[in-house]
């Protein structure tokens, strides 16, 4: 694991699910914080046989981490905050 | 003068918004974020505690003031956060935006500046599209904006102040780099020394910070080149070469690299603003007089979007170009302002060209990549496909992405378009300039099908 | 120097008195067909007269392809022709099976079919009527019924209610078409002349004078491939046709899952809609704008946004994917939706091949053919009356 919480962690706990998997986040993380320091390693696969993705730039820039969040389409996972309950598919 | 807009919330479009606000205007005020700040001075979302001191350091005081104008503004504006703008029509004067990630809008304007910032320019190498791998201002927002580190023993990679500023917040923070990896040469920047007075408080924090970092016990290497990130599907090592060509394997969790920053101009490009090469920068910059004019009626430019300056002269940029809005519709305007302003710029601007010349982007180092390093990494297409398409007669980048695919997906050359630049002039024989740039196309970023 | 290559000499040639000097200063190119337009049409002309051992120059304002038949939909397509347009669709057709004989690439062209779809009775009717006329042709379009597309197509919505299959139709990758008959031109013999903006021509009875870039070129045969632009040359040589600019509006998606073989239209032709194997779907209908004088086009939103809509009533599941881009360019457009091809009622040499009516990327090939047919032997088989440039002035003299 990488992404990891080094200061300002004093926030209430909140959770959604990836794939169907639980991910227990904190508030006010973004969906890519939440996933990649829930413990996953990739947010979206590349279309073009080279692997997993996590983004880049985490300011909605490079358009590496985009994410179908169930209801609400497909979002920015550096610039979307979870929010509980949230159900997220990696594509 | 009927609308007034202004694009961004970062230190540009805050102090742009300051001055139109001043003279009466209720502009309306777009930002992406869903509450404004820009990147360097960005906040964390409600429920992060670290006070200014501690998220911003020496540029606390600046934020501070910073945040404190964007919050009394925002009721004097109509405030649109949380708002893309993806397409701008010169001739009807109009924005399309997308706000909330769903629901398109369209704003008109009469006048309009665009305070659109920057992001980090980048040199592909092998390993680079890996999980673990970021910008270095994306290492920087994860901590600032987050609380998390990318890793915790990262190695950074790249050139400049930001490189030096990440190291210093990653130690403090408690994850220590494994490796700060400095492209430029110690002498490459003493030289630099006279230039860089001429912005004396940020170059004494710049010596102070180096300092810092050479003494934190972290090892931090000058003139060194990074040859590949290792790991299969993480980060495991960076291997590098020292200024003797010897190899070094450096084991780590995660990487970040960065080579200066690179104006998002995405909006002026559509707008029509012709750009020119800036040798200095070594970045296309679109064209604006020192005021932030431009030859497309009714549009201003500030900030780093309009050419690289930095947080600080974003401000003074952004002040200035509301003062000419103002001026040229024969508006209230501070015209003891605009004359101090203009002096500031100027000599920033020397300051900024020292700097530059002192943390120049490693051209060759792009220009040299691997024929198999993925040059775009949304298309997957390699440095050697792109040098294929040089074979193939593409005289210039976008027949090169016409044939390559390079620049071709969801951010539009944003990232490849300077590397890219220099491999197609090198496989070319030409100067990078001669390559010209990627023409951008509606939508800047991507929106959904409705 | 290649044997084929144009040769130069001194122009004008005498008496030496000083404007004759400087005039000898400016050299003038000399050779036997001159093309205006480096789009398909123009860059398989070349082709097909250099292969033919014609001494052939081909002047492009930019690069070869960079107007309509670099920024269009990328159909290669016989379905839904007007009959009268019906065999040079075939013959074009022939010669995008050879492209790689001819070329070295295929320009990504796939066979995969192009299925146009009914959304009303009326609509299947016109169908089946075109598929009527089709077969007249020789050309075996497949219809497909109710049941059938529903299980064949079951992405789809109900809107769909039948479509007509002409499964050797298809698509290709417009970027790469006329940079790829142009090579292959060159290679051939040809001298492809990009930045060569045409600023001035004439014809002294004998031969056309063109400059390009400032320099002379001179040749008894002019071949007008100029796209929208075709109809300032033929004004210029007195024949003024009621052109229009055409913007077809393109956009195109993130990479999704590869789910769809055919090639998309309907009746109507408000929508034609694609996804290349490597996921893009790419679509379009509708008009983006341009200024034909600045050379610059952009899609307009309310194309974008009604393109988009008329995806997702076919395509339902194509909602909330992402466009990443959009584009359009500048084709020609005449009254009556045909295209102007053939020779000029005022000057002799003059061949005109322009104003293609959105349909040049798939005819472009075959009409650098026919013109180069027209060059060397006089005559071509493909029935080209209904191009003539005559036609306009004929409505002009009964209105």
């Amino acid at each position: 694991m990488t992404v990891t919480r080094l200061v300002d962690q004093d926030r209430p706990a909140l959770s959604f699910t990836v794939d169907g998997l639980e991910i227990v986040g904190k508030q006010g993380d973004t969906l890519l914080t939440a996933m990649l320091a829930g413990g996953l390693t990739y947010v979206r696969t590349s279309e073009f046989g080279d692997g997993g993705r996590a983004g880049f730039c985490w300011m909605g820039a490079c358009q590496d981490c985009w994410v179908l969040v169930e209801g609400s389409g497909i979002r920015r996972a550096c610039t979307t905050l979870a929010k509980p309950g949230m159900k997220v598919i990696r594509r | 003068m009927k609308t007034v807009v202004v694009v961004g919330a970062g230190p540009a479009g805050i102090r742009a918004v300051e001055q139109l606000v001043r003279s009466g205007l209720r502009p309306i005020w777009i930002d992406e974020a869903p509450d404004g700040g820009g990147r360097v001075t960005q906040r964390p979302p409600a429920g992060f505690t670290r006070d200014a001191a501690a998220l911003y350091g020496a540029d606390a005081g600046r934020a501070k003031r910073l945040h404190a104008t964007l919050d009394a503004m925002k009721p004097r504006t109509d405030w649109r956060p949380d708002t893309l703008v993806w397409n701008i029509r010169p001739e009807t004067r109009t924005l399309q935006t997308l706000t909330g990630g769903s629901e398109q809008g369209e704003v008109s304007y009469d006048a309009l500046i665009l305070c659109t910032g920057a992001v980090d320019r980048v040199v592909p190498f092998p390993g680079w599209t890996m999980p673990g791998v970021t910008t270095l201002g994306g290492a920087q927002v994860a901590l600032k904006s987050q609380g998390v580190g990318i890793g915790v023993s990262p190695v950074l990679i790249g050139s400049g102040p930001l490189l030096i500023l990440t190291a210093l917040q990653y130690i403090k923070a408690g994850a220590k780099p494994a490796l700060v990896l400095d492209t430029t040469h110690f002498l490459q920047k003493f030289w630099e020394t006279s230039g860089l007075l001429w912005n004396t408080p940020t170059f004494l924090r710049g010596v102070m910070m180096d300092f810092r970092l050479r003494l934190s016990g972290v090892q931090y290497v000058e003139d060194a080149t990074p040859i590949a990130i290792e790991g299969d599907s993480a980060v495991t090592a960076v291997r590098w070469r020292d200024t003797g060509w010897k190899e070094h394997v450096t084991p780590c969790d995660a990487v970040a690299l960065g080579w200066g920053l690179k104006p998002e101009s995405q909006l002026a490009d559509l707008a029509g603003v012709p750009f020119d090469y800036d040798t200095k920068q070594q970045n296309w910059v679109p064209r604006r007089d020192s005021a932030g004019r431009t030859a497309v009626p009714g549009l201003f430019l500030a900030g780093d979007g309009a050419g690289i300056g930095g947080a600080e002269v974003a401000e003074l940029a952004g002040a200035r170009a509301a003062l000419a809005l103002l001026a040229d519709n024969h508006l209230p305007s501070d015209a003891a302002l605009t004359v101090h302003l203009d002096t500031r710029l100027r000599t920033e601007a020397r300051f900024r060209a020292a700097l530059d010349r002192a943390f120049p982007y490693p051209a060759k180092l792009a220009a040299k990549m691997a024929d198999e390093v993925s040059v775009c990494r949304c298309e997957v297409i390699s440095a050697g496909e792109l040098r294929a398409a040089a074979a193939a007669d593409a005289p210039e980048m976008n027949r090169a992405k016409a044939f390559s695919r390079v620049g071709m997906g969801r951010c539009q050359g944003r990232l490849c378009g300077p590397p890219a630049a220099e491999v197609l002039a090198d496989a070319l024989g030409v100067k990078v300039d001669q390559v010209g740039r990627l023409r951008g196309q509606p939508p800047v970023k991507p929106i959904p099908v409705q | 120097m290649q044997q084929d290559a144009p040769s130069v000499s001194a122009w004008p040639k005498a008496p030496r008195s000083a404007a004759a000097v400087e005039a000898d200063r400016i050299r003038c190119v000399e050779t036997e067909v001159i093309i205006i337009g480096g789009g398909g049409a123009g860059t398989s002309a070349a082709l097909h007269l250099a292969l033919r051992g014609v001494s052939v120059i081909l002047l492009e304002r930019g690069l070869v392809g960079s107007q309509a038949t670099g920024s269009n939909y990328g159909g290669v397509r016989q379905q839904g022709r007007h009959p009268a347009g019906i065999p040079l669709a075939i013959k074009s057709r022939a010669i995008w099976a050879r492209l790689p004989e001819l070329t070295d690439t295929d320009a990504e062209f796939d066979p995969c079919g192009h299925l146009k779809l009914a959304r009303t009775e009326a609509e299947e009717q016109s169908l089946l009527d075109w598929n009527a006329t089709a077969a007249e042709y020789g050309l075996r379009p497949r219809m497909i019924g109710r049941n059938a597309i529903r299980d064949l197509h079951p992405y789809f919505s109900d809107t769909v209610i039948a479509g007509s299959l002409m499964e050797e139709d298809g698509t290709a990758n417009p970027r790469l078409l006329a940079p790829a008959l142009a090579r292959a031109a060159k290679a051939a013999g040809a001298s492809i002349r990009e930045h060569h903006a045409v600023t001035a021509m004439a014809h002294d009875g004998a031969l056309f004078h063109v400059t390009a870039n400032g320099q002379d070129f001179r040749a008894p045969w002019l071949l007008n491939c100029a796209g929208f632009w075709g109809g300032q040359v033929a004004a210029s040589f007195g024949e003024a046709v009621p052109i229009a600019a055409l913007h077809p509006n393109m956009l195109v998606t993130e990479p999704l899952p590869y789910f769809l073989r055919n090639s998309l239209g309907v009746v109507g032709g408000d929508l034609y809609l694609r996804q290349i194997p490597r996921g893009n779907v790419i679509f379009g209908g509708g008009h983006g704008e341009g200024d034909e004088d600045a050379l610059s086009t952009r899609p307009t939103p309310q194309a974008s946004f009604g393109a988009m809509q008329r995806a997702i009533a076919v395509l339902p599941g194509l909602r909330d994917a992402m466009i990443i881009r959009s584009w359009t360019g500048t084709d020609g457009q005449m009254p009556d939706k045909f295209p102007v091809i053939g020779a000029s009622h005022t000057t002799p040499g003059l061949l005109h091949a322009f104003g293609l009516c959105g349909e040049g990327f798939q005819t472009g090939p075959g009409i650098g053919a026919v013109l180069s047919e027209l060059v060397m032997d006089g005559r071509t088989d493909v029935p080209l009356d209904a191009f003539d440039i005559g036609r306009f002035r004929v409505q002009d003299a009964a209105a």
